[in-house]
C-alpha cells in the first residue's frame, strides 16, 4: 500500500527533487471543507497510480512558505512535479475522473 | 447492473439528507446520490460545506460549522439504512416508470426508481466580467472558509449584499487588514443582525451602488473597475483579494426538459413538494429561492419523504 508523505517547508525541497517518479503535492488545510472531500481521492490514487506517480500533502497552515514560494492562494491546490520542476497546477476540488484525466494528461 | 428503489434523492444537502433519514425510517431504503466534489458549492454536502459558523440551526446554541453540520446528517441518514453514493446523476428519465438515472460514465441508466426526490440544490453566481476566469485561485475565490487565510494583512473585497456575503466579510476580517463590501445598491439584503455586525466592525467598508465590471491583475489580483450604479463613473478599487458571493442559481439540468420552471428558473412546486410529474418531488433551495435557509430545506426535504411515502402508497407500492 502506497504511502502519502507529509512535507514541510523544511523536507518539501530535498523530497520533491529527489522523487524519482512524478510527484503531486496536494496543498491542503484542516479548515478546508473541499480539501476533506478530496482526501479520501488522493489516498484511492496512492493506492491505485503508485507506479505512474508519488502523492504528497503539504499543510498550508505551518508551511506558509512553500505555499507562498508557490503562489498557492486558493486551496486545494494540486502541484505536479516533474524532476522538480511543476508541470501540472490543479485547483479546487474536482471528482475522481477528472483529477486523474489532468494528471496523467501531463505525466 | 441496474439497482432498483423505491426512492432516489438526487442531492445530500440539508434537503436530500433529511429525506433520506426521513425515507430511510420509512423503510423505504432510499439511494442517495450525493453528488461529486467541487469547489463550487456544488458538492456532496452541499453550500454548507463551504460556510463557517452555523449560527441559526436550532438545537446548536454555541454554533456549528457547515460541514460539522451536515457530517452529521450523512451519519442519521446512514443509520437509518440510506445508501449514499459519492456520484452524480447526469440524466433522469421521468417519462415512463419505473424512473431511470444515469450516473456519471454510465452509458446505460444504472438506478431505476418508483420515486424520485430532486434536492439539487444551487451554486454559486459568478461575476462573468473580463478578469475574473484568468485570476481565479490568484487572489480571486469563491470560499472564504478555504482561501481567507491566504490574505493576512491586505486590503481585500467581498462583493455581494445578503448574508451570506456578510459572513464572509466578517469571516475574513479575521486575517485581512479591511474588507470592503462592494453592493450594486445603498442597503444590504442581509438579516438586521447580520447588517449590525458588519457595520459595527471597523474592518469592513462600503463600496455602495457599485458594480464590478472588471477583476484587475495579471498574475494576480492587483484591483477590481468598479461601475457607479448610479452615475455610470468607474473607479479602481486597489486590492489583493476578492470574494465572490452574489447569489445563487438553482441546479436544474437535470429536469430543464422536464419540468416548468418559474421566472427565476427555480422547479415550480405546489402542495408541498409535488411538481408536474407524478412521482416526481423536489426539495430544498432547486425549488425555493424566497427563503433558502439551511432549516427550511432540511424541512421541505422531510416534507419531500412524506409526500413520496404517502404517494408510494397510493400507487400500491408496498414497503
Amino acid at each position: 500500500m502506497a504511502t502519502i508523505t507529509h512535507l514541510t517547508d523544511a523536507t518539501f525541497d530535498e523530497v520533491v527533487k529527489s522523487s524519482e517518479k512524478p510527484i503531486l503535492v496536494d496543498f491542503w488545510a484542516e479548515w478546508c471543507g473541499p480539501c476533506k472531500m478530496i482526501a479520501p481521492i488522493l489516498e484511492e490514487l496512492a493506492d491505485e497510480q503508485s507506479e505512474k506517480f508519488a502523492i504528497a500533502k503539504l499543510d498550508v497552515d505551518t508551511n506558509v512558505a512553500t505555499a507562498t514560494k508557490f503562489s498557492v492562494m486558493s486551496i486545494p491546490t494540486l502541484l505536479l512535479f516533474k524532476e522538480g520542476e511543476v508541470v501540472a497546477r490543479l485547483v479546487g476540488a474536482k471528482p475522481k475522473g477528472a483529477m486523474l484525466q489532468e494528471i496523467t494528461d501531463n505525466l | 447492473m441496474t439497482d432498483h428503489t423505491r426512492v432516489l434523492i438526487i442531492g445530500s444537502g440539508p434537503a436530500g439528507l433529511t429525506a433520506a433519514i426521513y425515507a430511510g425510517r420509512a423503510l423505504l431504503n432510499p439511494i442517495v446520490i450525493e453528488g461529486e466534489p467541487s469547489s463550487t458549492t456544488d458538492q456532496p454536502g452541499g453550500q454548507l460545506m463551504l460556510t463557517t459558523d452555523i449560527e441559526n440551526f436550532p438545537g446548536f446554541p454555541e454554533s456549528i460549522t457547515g460541514p460539522e453540520l451536515m457530517a452529521k446528517m450523512r451519519e442519521q441518514a446512514k443509520r437509518f439504512g440510506a445508501d449514499l453514493r459519492v456520484s452524480k446523476v447526469h440524466k433522469v428519465d421521468a417519462t415512463s416508470r419505473p424512473f431511470r438515472a444515469w450516473l456519471t460514465d454510465d452509458v446505460e441508466p444504472s438506478i431505476t426508481a418508483d420515486s424520485v426526490i430532486l434536492a439539487t440544490g444551487a451554486r454559486s453566481m459568478m461575476l462573468n466580467v473580463p478578469g475574473e476566469d484568468r485570476l481565479y485561485s490568484h487572489g480571486l475565490s469563491t470560499c472564504a472558509t478555504c482561501d481567507g487565510f491566504f490574505f493576512r494583512g491586505q486590503d481585500i473585497a467581498v462583493v455581494g449584499g445578503g448574508d451570506s456575503a456578510i459572513e464572509e466579510a466578517t469571516f475574513l476580517t479575521r486575517f485581512a487588514s479591511s474588507v470592503t463590501l462592494i453592493h450594486r445598491r445603498d442597503s444590504l439584503r442581509a438579516s438586521k443582525i447580520m447588517q449590525e455586525r458588519a457595520m459595527s466592525n471597523e474592518k469592513i467598508k462600503f463600496a455602495w451602488n457599485s458594480k464590478v465590471t472588471e477583476v484587475l491583475g495579471e498574475e494576480r489580483v492587483e484591483g477590481v473597475r468598479l461601475e457607479d450604479t448610479i452615475t455610470g463613473e468607474t473607479r479602481v478599487l486597489p486590492i489583493t483579494g476578492i470574494f465572490i458571493a452574489i447569489g445563487h442559481i438553482p441546479n436544474t439540468t437535470l429536469v430543464t426538459d422536464l419540468l416548468p420552471l418559474d421566472e427565476a428558473g427555480y422547479v415550480k412546486t405546489s402542495h408541498g413538494s409535488y411538481t408536474n410529474i407524478d412521482g416526481l418531488f423536489a426539495a430544498g433551495d432547486v425549488q425555493d429561492h424566497e427563503y433558502r435557509q439551511a432549516i427550511t430545506s432540511a424541512g421541505s426535504g422531510c416534507v419531500a419523504a412524506i409526500d413520496a411515502e404517502r404517494w408510494l402508497e397510493t400507487q400500491g407500492f408496498s414497503h
